[in-house]
């Protein structure tokens, strides 16, 4: 347990030496600016305009930070040796995936603070915590499968680019399997059959993240969010890429 | 440790730094001024705003209308609403409705801003549009129709028209407040000006102006319709 809580504290300082807290402030700066502009532009609604841009677009740049810190981060650990040299220590390479992952899910509830707290003015404080806790749930899934992706791949841009595949695919995948799809079940006119299939095998093996931090309970409140139902499907996929990540750790030669 | 001396930069870095820089400003400078305004180009079909929005579809529906006020609207490069293609802002409003029908924006947009037009076939595109979606919900979309129907009586002069959204106010029952269908069916007032101040006022008196900025929009509104008063401090010659 000390080993871990010993990582996940690595794994913030690290955030904290890559000036990413810089990085969290100028997004807050860019943020109330944007939430300046809209109260200048809109006809009516301005505050659910704001609730509903200003939501889209922190949700957005959180998962790109959270994305590229982990990835950024474990390739790093690879490449300079400083894994091989943690796991030729006498930590089980569990406690040393947990002990990173623990710093990573740690970053990325502070993403979400800064997330909420710039939200704060335009939500009410259920909806808000509502919104934030979900769409914490959204950034430890994608750190998750960012940590995956990177310790597979080992590279920064295929890894990047497979995280960011995964994002946006399980963000539209209802939508994609909607349009696949008429009401019937028959596939859509025009479709091959092969492709309706793909769709469906897309929307099985991916999470629907665009039922995390829905924007739109900031903007008309909460009726009812299945928050237990949604931390239910983080928790089963997070250990899902937990094991895929330990299964492919686990197979690595320690140099 | 190692330590981080710093060391001089090569003045020809230095000046070739700032010739690229002072490159760039010219050029951007030098450019011709943007065309006035775009297009107003039709919505994208409703499954492509929907997938572009990565199912944020609220938010999405907000840029379409923000994108579309821009058109519009741009700082210095007004399109007279009188150039405006209706056809394709009505399918934009649409869209935008479609993707989050809560929203009263479109609505809004539609009866007070692009029905403000100097042209009876835009206006008509409008008032058709507020009225083709009143009874999806007309619990939230009333006020919509109230304001289309004092526009049909008296910017378009068409009381058949206008009769026939009282009407439909009236047919929508409890939905619509009772003192919002006496409005409706009281008409009409001695003229324009006093019609609104009478819809204005009963949805200030009733709470449905919250936002500052459509509150702001309707005051200008009315102060618009004003006679023009001469002024009593100058002596008239």
């Amino acid at each position: 347990m000390n080993q871990c809580a010993t990582i996940a504290a690595m794994t913030l300082r690290e955030a904290a030496r890559n000036r990413l807290h810089w990085l969290l402030l100028l997004l807050a700066v860019c943020a109330a600016g944007l939430a300046g502009l809209l109260q200048q532009l809109t006809l009516t609604e301005t505050r659910e305009t704001q609730a509903l841009l200003l939501s889209a677009v922190l949700r957005l740049a959180g998962a790109g930070i959270v994305a590229c810190f982990v990835v950024t981060s474990m390739v790093r650990e690879a490449q300079d040796g400083s894994m091989q040299w943690l796991l030729a220590l006498p930590i089980a390479r569990p406690v040393w995936l947990l002990g990173r992952l623990a710093g990573f899910g740690l970053f990325a509830a502070s993403v979400a603070c800064v997330a909420a707290l710039l939200c704060a003015p335009f939500a009410a404080m259920a909806d808000l915590g509502h919104w934030t806790f979900s769409l914490l749930l959204e950034l430890w899934l994608l750190a998750a499968f960012a940590a995956f992706a990177a310790l597979s791949l080992r590279h920064p841009v295929p890894a990047l680019a497979l995280v960011a595949g995964f994002y946006l695919l399980a963000r539209s995948t209802a939508t994609l399997g909607a349009l696949g799809r008429t009401r019937d079940g028959a596939a859509t006119d025009g479709l091959p059959g092969g492709l309706a299939w793909a769709l469906d095998a897309l929307q099985l093996l991916l999470p629907r993240l665009d039922l995390y931090a829905r924007g739109e309970w900031l903007a008309y409140g909460v009726r009812d969010s299945g928050l237990g139902a949604l931390a239910a499907q983080a928790a089963i996929y997070i250990a899902l890429l937990l094991a895929a990540a330990l299964f492919d750790l686990h197979r690595k030669e320690v140099g | 440790m190692i330590a981080q001396a710093r060391r001089r930069v090569p003045p020809a870095t230095a000046i070739a730094l700032a010739a690229a820089l002072a490159a760039q400003l010219a050029w951007r400078l030098a450019e011709p001024a943007a065309p006035s305004a775009e297009g107003m180009a039709a919505a994208p079909s409703p499954a492509v705003l929907r997938l572009a929005s990565l199912g944020e579809q609220q938010a999405m529906a907000r840029l379409v209308m923000l994108h579309t006020q821009a058109l519009d609207d741009q700082p210095g490069a007004n399109t007279p609403l009188r150039q405006v293609d209706y056809a394709a802002l009505a399918g934009r409003l649409g869209a935008a409705l479609d993707l989050d029908p809560r929203s009263q924006y479109p609505l809004l947009a539609a009866s007070r801003v692009y029905a403000a037009v100097d042209d009876p076939a835009r206006i008509r595109t409008m008032l058709g549009f507020v009225a083709s979606r009143f009874g999806e919900d007309p619990a939230r979309r009333w006020p919509w129709l109230l304001e289309a129907q004092l526009a049909a009586r008296y910017r378009l002069q068409d009381p058949a028209q206008a009769s026939g959204y009282a009407a439909q106010l009236a047919a929508a029952g409890a939905q619509v407040p009772a003192w919002a269908r006496q409005l409706a069916h009281d008409q009409p007032q001695p003229g324009e000006l006093a019609a609104t101040r009478a819809v204005a006022g009963a949805l200030l008196q009733h709470g449905m102006v919250r936002d500052a900025n459509e509150a702001r929009a309707l005051d200008s509104r009315l102060q618009a319709l004003e006679p023009v008063r001469p002024d009593p401090g100058r002596r008239v010659r």
